[in-house]
């Protein structure tokens, strides 16, 4: 058994194993996600949300899933074929993709790499594609404006998650993933960074362009945004790979901030439960916060959001990065 | 064996994408193949070891620069047929600066040697144990190379200068919103204690115009409307 | 050849890549497979709120876009450049530390600049 993992046929058939061991249940998650989203929003205005489906409404993602498959694939007439059907594969692969790198436990990160924390940031800066060839691809007002928004709040914020991430180095002195929820062991960075823990949430819901920061797809006014020509599965590969997307940016802030496998205490009822489960738990916690925030407030206007982008978050980011630095340097608290 | 094989895969699509990136006749399809070639760019510098290199390569380069060139590409309004109808004129000019170019590449080529331990360096790049490619970076490039880190922050700071004095026009007649200002708005509300009974006309506030007093004059047609 | 172990720490990327390429085929592929597909004309126009469309889409637009693109540009450097110094800080010592200082203090006058030109706003 062993000749045969050394061999590379072997590691290839292990790491396929183990990519689909991660991600069959990461498109059950997405399924499930629009699920949990529609009842928890429906909790939150007093209705029901979906129910009729199977018992409690479960079967009904998978009714949204036949349904769009069963749906004709329309190619809008002005449209660059080739890159209108490659759009939506791009967005959904990069949110996929991501998920090598993600330590779920200790030890556990499939492709466990020295810079793993500059691949995940690599990945989301790629996002802006999927988005900017959809808008283009399609030849209509509405995709290319709303690609033409997204492109620039993504753009936006990307800065100040970059010094956010800088901030978080700061105190764990190495790129790996592991190794950055391995310093949390004892304190989680949310709570000596809890500002920085608080831009980072922000941004993330603009880079995932989720409500308030959803004018991408102000339905409104751009009535769908970049995505407004797509049908069938092509728009599902859009849907699936935004909430991947959210799972991601969850788990982002989950290793980042909230201390990734670690319960919150190390005691006796909480050391019982093992790691990945905690990992799950805080995922769900930072979606529900995601749908939440949907629930609670109105969409931005877009000047407001630039200038929230760029006047407030970058400045008080770069701010804090410095104090920061100066803090553990002249404390001698950096890590050797 | 199977690195030796990647590195030629990828240097063999590296050529590829490069050629087509030139040779394709819709811009939007030469950037999208220049965002391949930097990808593969990327694979060879992890392939030599190069780690921090290679993810910097995909996040400033694709994911910074690339865009802008898609902007430019996909929304400034080039008209093709115009750009191919000064090919003829040009070609001589362009023909000539790239023969200086190249002359010039065979003279640089030509001087070229290799520093004696560079073939231990490059199967090297980090100066081993347990530190990483970026820290290997870190240690030297802050201290030892300040002088040249300093000059790309100056360079930096003329390319930021550089964009804004050449892209931003101020528009006359635009909205903008001053937070401050609303904020510290004062004078135009006031709270005024009226008397039970007395009437506002008596106490002369919030009276209406007399019928002969003169219309105020109708605002300006651009300040209707929604935005 | 050189660091094995590395280039091994990166091969599931690509099979992560392989798998989700396949996917997104398999589900765009399936569905065109699966559905009638019946296009007509009036169908694959423009969505343009029920009028034809006036002109091309492909057409000039705010160059304030390019400005963020290009301040995005500079910034996304600016982090590049910090990565390495966050990583190393506890080894280079304060000149490191003053080193980042002056460079950061650079890019911070030209975003006061730009802060103060109005490049930032939006109307």
């Amino acid at each position: 058994m062993s000749d045969f993992i050394a061999t590379p046929f072997g590691t290839l058939v292990i790491t396929v194993a183990q990519a689909l061991a991660l991600l069959v249940p990461l498109l059950l998650a997405v399924a499930y996600l629009t699920y949990g989203e529609r009842k928890v929003l429906a909790a939150m205005q007093m209705r029901k949300g979906p129910n009729v489906v199977g018992p409690f409404g479960l079967g009904q993602p998978f009714a949204d899933a036949i349904k769009m498959l069963m749906k004709e694939t329309i190619i809008p007439s002005g449209a660059s074929r080739a890159l209108f059907m490659m759009a939506p594969m791009i967005t959904f692969g990069l949110a996929m993709i991501a998920w090598a790198v993600i330590p779920v436990n200790d030890g556990w990160a499939i492709a466990d790499i020295n810079v793993g924390i500059l691949y995940l940031f690599a990945i989301s800066s790629l996002g802006v594609y999927g988005v900017i060839i959809a808008g283009w691809a399609s030849n209509s007002k509405y995709a290319f404006l709303g690609a033409l928004r997204s492109a620039a709040q993504m753009v936006s914020y990307e800065v100040s998650i970059g010094f956010v991430i800088v901030t978080v180095l700061l105190c764990v002195g190495s790129l790996n993933l592991t190794a950055i929820v391995r310093a949390q062991e004892q304190v989680w960075f949310f709570i000596p960074l809890f500002p920085m823990f608080i831009i980072f949430f922000i941004s993330a819901l603009a880079e995932t362009n989720r409500a308030p920061f959803d004018l991408p797809e102000g339905e409104s006014e751009l009535v769908a945004g970049f995505f407004v020509e797509y049908s069938s599965l092509s728009f599902g590969l859009f849907f699936l790979g935004e909430y991947a997307n959210m799972i991601l940016m969850s788990a982002l802030t989950t290793i980042l901030f909230l201390g990734g496998w670690y319960p919150p205490l190390a005691i006796v009822p909480f050391t019982w439960v093992p790691g990945p489960v905690w990992f799950i738990l805080k995922i769900c916690l930072c979606l529900f916060t995601f749908v939440w925030v949907r629930a609670t407030f109105p969409r931005y206007r877009y000047d407001q959001l630039m200038r929230l982008g760029w006047k407030i978050f970058l400045p008080f980011s770069l701010f804090w990065l410095v104090l920061t630095a100066f803090v553990l340097k002249l404390a001698g608290w950096l890590p050797a | 064996m199977i690195a030796t094989l990647a590195f030629y895969a990828f240097a063999a699509v590296l050529i590829g994408s490069a050629v087509m990136v030139v040779s394709s006749r819709n811009p939007v399809h030469s950037v999208l193949f220049l965002i391949l070639a930097f990808f593969n760019a990327a694979a060879l510098m992890l392939i030599a070891g190069a780690e921090f290199l290679a993810m910097i390569l995909v996040i400033v380069y694709v994911g910074a620069v690339a865009v802008l060139f898609l902007f430019v590409v996909m929304m400034l309004d080039i008209d093709f047929v115009r750009l191919r109808e000064g090919f003829q004129r040009y070609a001589p000019i362009g023909g000539a600066v790239g023969a200086v170019l190249f002359v010039e590449l065979i003279f640089v080529l030509g001087a070229w040697r290799f520093a004696s331990d560079a073939a231990d360096l490059r199967i090297n790049p980090t100066p081993g144990g347990s530190v990483s490619n970026t820290q290997a970076i870190g240690r030297i490039l802050y201290t030892d190379y300040i002088l040249l880190f300093q000059l790309a922050g100056l360079v930096l700071l003329v390319a930021m200068i550089g964009a804004i004095v050449l892209t931003l026009r101020a528009r006359p007649g635009t909205k903008r919103q001053n937070i401050d200002a609303q904020v510290n708005r004062t004078g135009s509300v006031g709270l005024v204690q009226v008397p039970m009974g007395a009437g506002l006309r008596e106490m002369g506030i919030l009276r209406p115009p007399e019928p002969d007093a003169p219309k105020p004059i109708a605002a300006p047609a651009d300040h209707g409307g929604h935005h | 050849m050189p660091q094995p172990t590395l280039l091994a720490g990166y091969f599931p990327i690509l099979v992560f890549l392989g798998i989700a390429a396949g996917i997104a085929i398999a589900m765009v592929g399936g569905s065109i497979l699966a559905a009638r597909q019946k296009p007509d004309a009036e169908k694959l126009s423009t969505y343009e709120c029920g009028f034809e469309p006036f002109d091309d889409t492909r057409r000039r637009f705010d160059v304030r876009f390019y400005l963020v693109a290009i301040l995005f540009i500079i910034f996304d450097l600016e982090v590049a450049f910090l990565f390495p110094w966050a990583v190393s800080l506890g080894e280079i010592g304060w000149l490191g530390f003053l080193s980042m200082m002056g460079f950061l203090g650079v890019l911070t006058v030209g975003f006061i600049y730009e802060w103060r030109k109005g490049a930032l706003d939006w109307e």
